[in-house]
């Protein structure tokens, strides 16, 4: 019997610890919204691929459960966020979040 | 020992989408991050597969690079974006604008590899987790999320209609 080939679960959780500080760097520093909820699907999708590694790692179903359910909240905040970029930039004419950030009615 | 075909699948993707997640968050055209952003997740995706995840891998592709993608391409190309957003976001990325989330997020991720790099390694991925498990364990133990989930999705249905609505 041939042995199983398999990758260590740490190689994938590092993967993900990397995707997720690269998402919240660019949190921090874009202005434009656009690129920020960019960065926001980032890092939901490193936090998927943490569950989606985790659950191979135990050979459960679970984590690919949590990653169906992290996709169904991408799919909701990114049709909210796109409905609110539009908004943004039907009132200001631009994208810079900081535009939004007088409390004008 | 020789890597074997899926180790080497593994740590190609892997750095497939470490480098495009770092273009889409450096870049300046919003498009180009987009397609960026697109290829990262089809590395993630073949990342899935490598670990015996094919349900999530499908997914991830049909959902995210399909669905969720799509969309922002939609909205990029409504607001009909030009040279002006690249002249502004070269403005705006400056080195003294970078140097404090990057200092910030690399402490963050120096903390997360110090607590994952331990002396002994656990094997992941060595059986194939099939759609049929999942769409068992899913409407069995997690019915009540698949309800939930549906409730969101509602929810945000609602709110992006009433958000997009012309005045």
């Amino acid at each position: 019997m041939t042995e199983v080939t398999a990758i260590p679960m740490e190689h994938g959780l590092i993967l993900a610890a990397v995707l997720f500080a690269l998402g919240f760097a660019g949190v921090l520093v874009r202005r434009n919204i656009i690129f920020m909820l960019m960065s926001i699907e980032v890092m939901m999708n490193s936090a998927a691929l943490a569950f989606v590694v985790a659950g191979s790692r135990w050979q459960q179903a679970d984590g690919q459960i949590m990653f169906i359910l992290i996709l169904t909240l991408a799919a909701a905040e990114a049709s909210v966020g796109l409905a609110l970029v539009l908004q943004l930039y039907r009132r200001f004419q631009t994208l810079d979040v900081d535009a939004a950030g007088e409390m004008r009615g | 020992m020789m890597p074997t075909i899926i180790e080497i699948c593994f740590y190609a993707a892997a750095a497939v989408a470490v480098l495009s997640t770092f273009l889409v968050v450096t870049g300046k055209n919003p498009v180009h991050a987009l397609l960026y952003l697109v290829v990262s997740l089809f590395a993630v995706a073949m990342i899935f597969f490598t670990l015996g995840a094919p349900f999530a891998g499908a997914l991830e592709i049909i959902v995210y690079a399909g669905a969720i993608m799509v969309l922002f391409v939609f909205v990029v190309m409504m607001l009909n974006l030009g040279e002006a957003v690249v002249q502004q976001e070269k403005l705006w990325l400056t080195p003294r604008a970078w140097i404090g989330p990057a200092l910030l997020s690399s402490v963050l991720l120096g903390l997360l590899l110090y607590v994952l790099v331990p002396s002994d390694l656990h094997m992941a991925g060595a059986t194939t987790i099939s759609p049929k498990q999942v769409g068992i364990v899913l409407y069995g133990p997690y019915l009540l999320a698949v309800e939930l989930a549906s409730m969101l999705l509602l929810g945000a249905l609602v709110a992006a209609y009433h958000l997009g609505k012309h005045e």
